[in-house]
Order: structure tokens, then sequence, then C-alpha cells
């Protein structure tokens, strides 16, 4: 296969345009253990954590980091049917009622992390 | 629009006692409203070079013979028709991600032994007794797995599968997509062993969802859906391997 055969098509493209920006998703996660890790060395450790995250480079880098979160977390669910064949009662529970489902529970788990977060 | 007289084709052709590498030949074919793809081929077969090489046997979609790269796409060349892409010239080549044997003859050899690899065949732990009679199934039973059975082996989908070509060990979208019929059935007992092979690092875990498989089939089987579905049921599986070590899986 040429290195580019990903150029060839615009579903190939697609593919690997979330293939590489997954990369983002994974900087969250790491973004989250070093928060963590900050949390557990002290008050003084936590502060100049949440310092760098106010600075113009990490402000950038959350927002792009949001974006593919966001693509990938919409791109990701709207999958959930093709991969979820559910019956009930002996008929085949509709897409849209899975893929609602799945959006409702995703609602659902933000609010109550906002609710968490803010709300206390 | 004017339909034109003719058409010009471009037959990529490989003979490799002749050859070293695949060449192209440009065939004018009279352009016919009805006609396929195939159907060019086949006048060129008869009336201008009896040497072209390709496979088809029942042209109407139902064998999976004729599957070929046209214009870049894997179609089935007697379901396409030459209207459909004029004005040309319009390019055929054999499927892609496989050996070529002559012309547009693909070897399969690779492909059936994956296909033997997942078992699609009903397997019984213990076959009844004859004289209980046949294995009974109802309606909502077989339409479980019917969509799956619609597979006809033409292999659109290895060659719209980007994976394919770049591991050539990956069993592959139509294979998976055979194993889940018979996993499905309500007759069979072989999914355990089937999810054990296709667990493997060529098996399942080896899609990543690009979901053109599913785009070129012509039997609207889903092989995506398949797979994904698989990747599910393997997950669960391994859940209650480790949540519940002393039960059967």
């Amino acid at each position: 296969m040429p290195i580019f055969w990903w150029l060839k098509k615009w579903s190939y493209t697609w593919f690997i345009t979330r293939e590489l920006t997954s990369i983002f998703v994974g900087l969250a996660a790491v973004i989250l253990l070093i928060q963590i890790r900050a949390l557990g060395q002290g008050e003084a450790a936590y502060a100049r954590f949440q310092a760098w995250l106010r600075t113009p480079p990490a402000l950038v880098l959350d927002g792009i980091i949001l974006f593919f979160l966001l693509l990938h977390t919409f791109t990701w669910l709207n999958l959930a049917p093709r991969a979820m064949a559910l019956n009930l009662a002996g008929r085949r529970i509709p897409n849209g009622v899975v893929l609602s489902a799945h959006y409702l529970a995703w609602i659902v788990a933000s609010a109550l992390v906002t609710w968490i977060l803010l709300g206390r | 629009m004017r339909m034109p007289d003719a058409v010009t084709l471009e037959v990529q052709l490989y003979r490799p006692e002749e050859d070293g590498r695949p060449v192209w030949k440009r065939y004018e074919v009279p352009f016919r409203k009805e006609w396929m793809v195939l159907d060019a081929l086949n006048h060129v077969k008869d009336q201008v070079d009896g040497t072209l090489s390709y496979r088809w046997a029942c042209r109407m979609g139902v064998c999976g013979s004729c599957g070929m790269m046209v214009n870049g796409e894997p179609v089935l060349t007697c379901a396409t028709y030459l209207e459909s892409l004029l004005p040309g010239p319009i390019r055929v080549e054999p499927l892609k991600s496989f050996p070529v044997v002559r012309d547009l003859v693909v070897d399969l050899s690779g492909f059936l032994s994956k296909l033997r690899k997942v078992e699609p065949w009903i397997i019984r732990e213990e076959e009844k007794p004859l004289a209980e009679g046949e294995y009974l199934q109802t309606p909502a039973q077989m339409a479980l797995y019917k969509s799956y059975s619609m597979c006809i082996n033409c292999l659109l989908c290895y060659s719209a599968c980007p994976i394919v070509g770049l591991e050539p060990d990956f069993v592959g979208p139509a294979a998976i997509a055979l194993a889940q019929r018979y996993n499905l059935d309500s007759r069979d007992q072989g999914s355990e062993k089937r999810l054990d092979i296709l667990s493997q690092d060529d098996g399942i875990w080896a899609c990543t969802f690009v979901g053109e498989c599913t785009e070129v089939c012509p039997k609207h089987v889903d092989p995506a859906g398949a797979i994904q579905r698989y990747k599910l049921a393997s997950t669960l599986a391994w859940f209650k391997s480790v949540l519940i070590p002393w039960g059967k899986r």
C-alpha cells in the first residue's frame, strides 16, 4: 500500500483523521493524571498546576482538546447502534432508541459531574 | 443526454509468463443502454480479444464471481451499468489487495483459508439422533442472522478495506460476518470456539471500523456492524470470565 493511500478517498481520509486526532483524547487523560498527581503533592503544587492551566498555551491546548473530545464523542455515540443489536420481547430495538439512550446517558453523566464540581 | 455509439474500456492486463508487470489495454466497445460492464467485457472476449481473462458465472448478482475494480471502486460488474460510468474511459482492474493470477482473475486461496479458519458451518457439541427429527427454528430466530447469510463471498469488502491491504493476515470482513451468521444461529453451539479464533490479533481487533466494507457490499450484509457486535460480545465474555471465573463463559 502506498503511504498516502488514505488521501485517495474521503472516507479513508476521515478515518485517518479520527485515528490521528485520538491523540488529543489521550492528552486529556494525561492532563487529568498530572492534575491528580499535583493534588497529591500538596496545595502549593496544585496551585502551580492551576496557574499553568490559565496560561495562553494551556488554554489553546485545552480548546483543541475540547474540540476533538466532542468530535470523538459524537462519532463514537453515532456508531453505537451498529455495534449493539438489542432485542426486547423478540423484537429489535430501533437504532434511534439505542442512539437516544446513549446521548441521554452522556447528558446525565455530564450533568452529574457538573453538579459535583459546581453545584455543591 | 445523447448516448454515445461506443465507449472505451481501459483494462489492466497481467500475463506473468509474458510481462513482468501489469499493462493497460484500451478496447472500444459498442454502447448499449442495457449493458453492464460485464456485458462489455464479454463483448471484448467474444469479438475483440479472446485472450482476456476474468471470472463470471450467473450474471445476476448471485454468484459473486465478477467483482472487479471499476474506476477505482470495487463493484460487481454484472450489476454496474455502462451508462452510470459515461463518458468513459472506464478503467477495469482486478480486485485490490489480492494476488493476480492473470488479467482480472485474482487468487482466492488466501481468502478461502481464512474462511475455513472461522468454521462457517453449524457446530454441535452433540448431534441429536436422526429419529428426533430436524432442528427447528422460528422465523424470529432466523431473522437474527438472516442478513449475514446473504453474503455471496464476492470479496468487494476485502478490496474496500484498507486494513486488509495493510495487514494481509487480517481475517477480514466477509469471513467474520459469516462467523457471526453461525454464532447467531439458534442451532449452532460453536460461538465460543469461533470467539477464541477471532479474538486473536488478526481477528476482530484488527478492524478499526473504517466502514467501507459495508458501503460496498452489494447484498447489504453490514460486515462492519457484525465485527463491532463481535467486539462487544468478546469484551463482555472477557469481563464475565474475570468476574465469574468459575462460571461457564
